[in-house]
């Protein structure tokens, strides 16, 4: 009876080796280790055994068991772990067809610029604000220290709807609007649309944009004006960034400054970008004009500030070496789209 | 503003900085270099040559042979006695020139340029020994144009061919064989030119500029010492003055010179002219202009003998003055316009052109000339009124100073008597009625440091202002402005003096300190910036077009001749009529940068663009416009259609927070749209936008082909930003299952989705979650009239599991309504 149970465990376990598939495994399974599977069945003859040796053989037969429930344990694993490799290598894709493409929109190259002057601005503290596109002459001009038979008026090519309104010719009337609300400390930029009677070609537009820039406190200095406008220009065109500040006249600054970057070509060596000059021009600032400041009803006997006024084109085709300022306007996707 | 640097020298003697130094210096302090040009940059080797024979060419007839003798100077081909062999096809070198001076290039020299008189190349020509039909040339004889000008510059040069030095110049330099021909010419200059800003009036002048460059090279600066010009006659003799309007004239100074002999000008004055941009003309006219560019102050000269009464009276016109200019055009006038007039009829246009009745003709005897300050704002105005910008106006408009008026005719008049062009009149009629007083600005060097954010000396300030001729009254503490300093009048003022000449690089860089600010988007910019994203996201491309455009957009677009849309606000002074109105609507601009693409071949564009429209309140426009930003969404192309931008709008209600149903009305006016596909969309009963295919007959009148379909959307952006709201709260997560149950019906074609949907939404109550249509049919097999729908609803209790007759309830109360709209359950 011994030899029989071992005869048949080998057998068991000889088949379930061979197998190769699950389907098969499970037919061993029903033969040997079914409810009248042949080693189950082998229980039945306990009877045949002497009463002293039963509980032995009993043992025994349960050992054949778990021998072969091992061996078919271990079949299957096999078996499934080669099916699973056999879908896998069948499931292979060539990666390299084309990718399915999303259709997402592209940002403007002068939006995307104007992000990025106000997120370092917000940074510093300024809020961001809107002034009318439509103005009246007042704001434009006369409350920026340029009052009527001015030549700064003619410098603008300014486009007049009437004697009192105009389109505005830069963003400089924002700067009276918030000075007039009264509400001190200012750290404030305003972007927006302004206008100029220019002929469209390759440097000139006219429509534009401008971002203003004002801040009004106790205290504030030119050197806060170098400062600011030098850890703008770093955040702008790069860490390595220069700035270079050359007097100049505006009605509503004094003391006024235009503001060179050095140029990021070529790094302020000289190079054709630059027309060999090392730097290019980005921005004019300087201190509010004490005159502007009573004008718009803040003493500027205690108080000081300054301003500055950023053209964004000027940005975006600097940064992005946009050859052609009528790109900008054009709408044609397949510049839209590099940016 | 062109200088030549030369000039400048004359009355900075010791400048000796090169002119990119120059450039960059001057730059830093303010006076801005745009850019300098040196004139001699591509002239090398040019010597004066004398013409000693021409003989023909053997073997070409349009050719000659000349010897010419460059002096000492050697060079291949020169032979021992300076004589070399030059081969040349000028037309002007002929037997008869023969003895003239002439410039020669020799061997291994250079020029500027070609004799056609193209556009000069870069590196300039180099000029070599070489043969011209077989007869070797050993340089070449230059003409105007290959010494690198034209003739505009040197009207006294041969009309074609080799440029001559004629006997007065020969004279005047002492001018002889082997001598540089460039010097002798003129071109030995650098010319500068400047930004000048509109404050620094006196900047506008050679003595000006010159000094400012003193003070930055720190060098003396000398002025032109002018020596005392007339005879013992006496002007008041001759001619009477008066100024009727002071304001208009604050200053008005005549002198006058007899006996005019017109003759060309000598070299010196002729090359400051020609290198600052000015061709010379004659003596006296060279006189004036010499006089404008080196004291900025424009001088006029009238005819004396064509002076009705011998008599000079400054008035304005009267309303409806015709007046005609020595251009010959023929000038309207008000009361606002300053005139000259004589004792009968006006003779010129005060500061900006002189009368046709009264100009210099070649057969003048006697000649007043006019040195006078008009107020630079009315000056402005009558030229703007005029029409007529002139040299003359554009340097009176920004207000001189009234010290130049006889400085300035002083000069011109020591002038004349150099250049033996008449004999002067003593005395000077000088009309100052109100002199200025001095400009005084109190010394406070403290409040000058704490405006810059500086240290910086007093005695440094002090030593600053007496380089730029500003006088310190110890006394009273005062800083004593000169009258040509128009610009300074505060201390903010004196501010930037120091500055400039301290450095504008010398400060340090500061942040401002004090109290701390909020950094933020106002509440429209952050509700923009979560559209655009949006839009972006769900592939559009942000577009910018311009806010104005032609009042004919409007008929493209359909738009009725009555529609309030027409009211535009208007430019008066627009660049054309194509950019003559602020737009009314997004429309225009949308499609014609869609329409751009489509004729560009760009398949499937998207766009976006948020931008202003402008609706005035009333017309004539007295109060501004009201300025409404508007989104328009467009596109064309395969993948785009009503429901495409239909899910972007929900895209964007849902990210804006704008949780209400929004609703859409087909029975709008927009004439520009398909009149079955378009829609009013209402938020809240509030109008927000419209949505909807282009009209054909639109589309193609921004070029698209037919059957191309355009799309487009537009929100009104003010109202969209006051329903905005970035406040989110959860609301949990359904824990009982949900109960789903589908109906499929007969709808009568008249019946719209929406009204379905509204009788599921108002009839399902708190448990129908939610609701899909997932079928639409209408065809063969469906009833005439009707279309075959079906729609899946989901129901769902917050707290329990639903039971079937709850959901039967519901469902009862539903297919009520539904058959009330006309529908009919299918089975």
């Amino acid at each position: 009876m011994k030899d029989q149970l071992r005869k048949i465990t080998e057998e068991a376990i000889e088949r379930i080796c061979k197998t190769s598939s699950l389907d098969e495994l499970n037919d061993i399974r029903v033969e040997f280790l079914g409810k009248k599977g042949r080693i189950t069945s082998i229980m039945k003859n306990m009877k045949d055994v002497a009463p002293e040796e039963r509980p032995a053989f009993g043992q025994l037969v349960n050992e054949a068991k778990s021998k072969a429930e091992a061996a078919l344990e271990n079949a299957k694993n096999e078996l499934q772990e080669r099916a699973m490799q056999a879908r896998l290598a069948a499931e292979s894709i060539d990666v390299t067809l084309p990718a399915v493409k999303m259709r997402t929109g592209h940002g403007h190259p002068c939006q995307i610029a104007l992000d990025e002057v106000e997120r370092v601005f917000v940074g510093m503290g300024y809020e961001v604000v809107e002034g009318p596109e439509v103005e009246y002459q007042e704001y434009n001009f006369t409350k920026l220290n340029i009052p009527e038979g001015h030549p700064a008026r003619d410098e603008q090519d300014t486009f007049y709807i009437n004697d009192e309104i105009l389109l505005r010719s830069q963003t400089s009337p924002v700067q009276a609007r918030v000075m007039e609300q009264g509400k001190l400390p200012i750290r404030m930029i305003a972007p927006g649309r302004v206008f100029r009677s220019d002929s469209i070609d390759a440097t000139h537009s006219p429509s534009f944009h401008q971002i203003e820039g004002l801040v009004v406190d106790r205290h504030i200095t030119m050197t806060d004006l170098k400062g600011t406008l030098t850890q703008f220009a770093r955040e702008m065109f790069g860490p390595d960034t220069q700035t270079r500040f050359r007097p100049h006249h505006f009605p509503f600054t004094e003391p006024s400054a235009e503001v060179d970057v050095s140029c990021f070509k070529c790094g302020g060596k000289g190079c054709r970008f630059c027309k060999n000059e090392g730097w290019i021009e980005i921005l004019g600032c300087g201190m509010v004009h004490p005159h502007v400041l009573e004008m718009c009803g803040i003493d500027p006997e205690e108080y000081t500030g300054f301003a500055f006024g950023v053209g964004l084109e000027r940005i975006a085709i600097l940064k992005y070496e946009i050859d052609d300022m009528r790109l900008l306007y054009e709408n044609d996707y397949r510049f839209l789209k590099q940016f | 503003m062109n200088t030549p640097l030369s000039w400048i020298r004359d009355y900075v003697p010791a400048l000796d900085c090169t002119a990119k130094e120059y450039a960059d210096r001057m730059t830093l302090a303010g006076t801005k270099v745009e850019s300098f040009t040196v004139l001699d940059r591509n002239l090398k080797n040019i010597v004066v040559g004398r013409l000693l024979s021409v003989e023909p060419h053997p073997d070409a007839t349009k050719l000659v042979v000349c010897r010419v003798n460059v002096g000492s100077v050697r060079a291949d081909g020169v032979d021992d006695e300076g004589n070399v062999q030059i081969v040349t096809g000028a037309p002007n070198i002929t037997p008869e020139v023969v003895g003239a001076l002439i410039p020669v290039v020799l061997d291994g020299g250079m020029v500027a340029g070609g004799h056609d008189g193209g556009p000069l190349p870069e590196a300039g020509v180099e000029i070599h020994t070489g043969k011209l039909r077989g007869v070797t040339s050993y340089g070449m004889m230059c003409s105007v144009e290959e010494l690198g000008s034209d003739h505009n510059a040197y009207p006294l040069a041969p009309e074609s061919g080799i440029y001559i030095f004629d006997d007065a110049l020969i004279g005047e330099l002492g001018l002889k064989p082997g001598d540089n021909a460039v010097r002798a010419f003129g071109m030995d200059d650098t010319v500068v030119e400047y930004e000048i800003t509109s404050n620094r009036v006196d900047c506008y002048s050679v003595i000006g500029i010159a000094r400012e460059a003193a003070a930055v090279f720190d060098k003396p600066f000398i002025m032109p010492k002018v020596k005392e010009s007339g005879s013992d006659e006496q002007i008041g003799d001759f001619l009477k003055v008066s100024v009727e309007d002071p304001e208009l004239c604050p200053r008005y100074t005549a002198r006058m010179v007899r006996n005019i002999r017109f003759a060309p000008s000598p070299e010196w004055m002729q090359k400051r002219l020609r290198n600052a941009g000015i061709r010379p003309i004659n003596n006296l006219v060279d006189i004036t202009n010499f006089v404008m560019l080196e004291y900025g102050q424009p001088m006029h000269a009238f005819d004396f003998d064509t002076l009705e009464g011998h008599e000079i009276i400054v008035k304005t016109a009267k309303d409806g003055d015709q007046f005609q200019t020595l251009d010959g055009q023929i000038r309207s006038l008000d009361h606002t316009v300053l005139m000259i007039n004589d004792g009968v009829k006006a003779v010129g246009i005060a500061g900006i052109m002189g009368g046709e009745n009264s100009k210099i003709t070649d057969s003048v005897h006697n000649v007043v000339f006019e040195s006078a300050n008009f107020n630079g704002v009315n000056i402005r105005l009558s030229a703007k009124k005029i029409g007529m910008r002139t040299d003359a106006s554009s340097i009176f408009e920004k207000g001189l100073d009234p010290a130049t008026t006889v400085a300035a005719v002083n000069r011109a008049c020591e002038l004349v008597e150099e250049l033996n062009c008449g004999e002067v009149v003593g005395g000077m009629i000088d009309i100052y009625p109100v002199p200025e007083t001095e400009k005084r600005i109190v010394f406070e060097p403290e409040r000058i440091n704490d405006l810059l954010g500086t240290k910086i000396s007093r005695e440094e300030m002090l030593a600053i202002f007496r380089k730029l001729e500003l006088a310190y009254d110890e006394a009273s503490n005062a800083v004593l402005i000169p009258s040509f300093r128009r610009d300074l009048l505060a201390t903010c003022d004196l501010a930037e003096e120091v500055l400039r000449f301290h450095g504008y690089d010398k400060i340090e860089d500061t942040l401002p300190v004090g109290e701390a600010t909020t950094g933020k988007l106002s509440w429209k910019l952050r509700v923009d910036a979560v559209v655009r994203d949006t839009a972006e996201f769900a592939g559009f491309n942000h577009a910018m077009t311009y806010a104005f455009e032609s009042p004919k957009a409007l008929d493209l677009l359909n738009i009725p001749a009555d529609d309030p849309l027409r009211k535009a606000v208007v430019i008066s002074n627009p660049l054309g009529e194509d950019f003559s109105i602020m737009r009314t609507q997004p429309l225009n601009a949308m499609l014609t940068a869609l329409g751009f693409n489509f004729n560009h071949r760009n398949e499937n564009v998207w766009l976006y663009d948020m931008a202003n429209i402008y609706l005035p309140k009333a017309l004539p426009l007295t109060e501004l416009p009201d300025e409404r930003e508007q989104l328009c969404l467009g596109g064309y192309g395969d993948n785009i259609d009503f429901f495409v931008l239909k899910g972007v709008l929900e895209e964007i209600f849902s990210r804006l927070g704008m949780t209400e149903r929004y609703e859409l009305k087909v029975d709008c006016e927009r004439p520009y749209l398909h009149p079955g596909r378009k829609a009013d969309i209402y938020y809240a009963g509030e109008l927000i936008g419209y949505i909807g295919e282009v009209h054909p007959s639109v589309a193609a009148n921004y070029d698209f082909k037919p059957g191309a379909r355009v799309c487009i959307a537009v929100l009104d952006m003010p109202v969209v930003t006051r329903y905005a709201s970035f406040d989110r709260r959860y609301e949990g997560v359904a824990r009982f299952p949900a109960v789903s149950r589908d109906i499929s019906m007969l709808v009568p074609k008249s019946v719209m989705a929406g009204d379905i949907e509204h009788i599921l939404l108002q009839r399902g109550g708190k448990l129908l979650e939610s609701f899909r249509l997932f079928d639409i049919y209408e065809g063969m097999q469906v009833q005439q009239g009707f279309k075959s729908m079906a729609y899946a609803l989901s129901f769902r209790a917050k707290d329990h599991t639903l039971k079937d007759d709850e959901v039967n309830s519901a469902m009862k109360k539903i297919l009520n309504g539904l058959s009330g709209l006309g529908c009919e359950l299918r089975s």
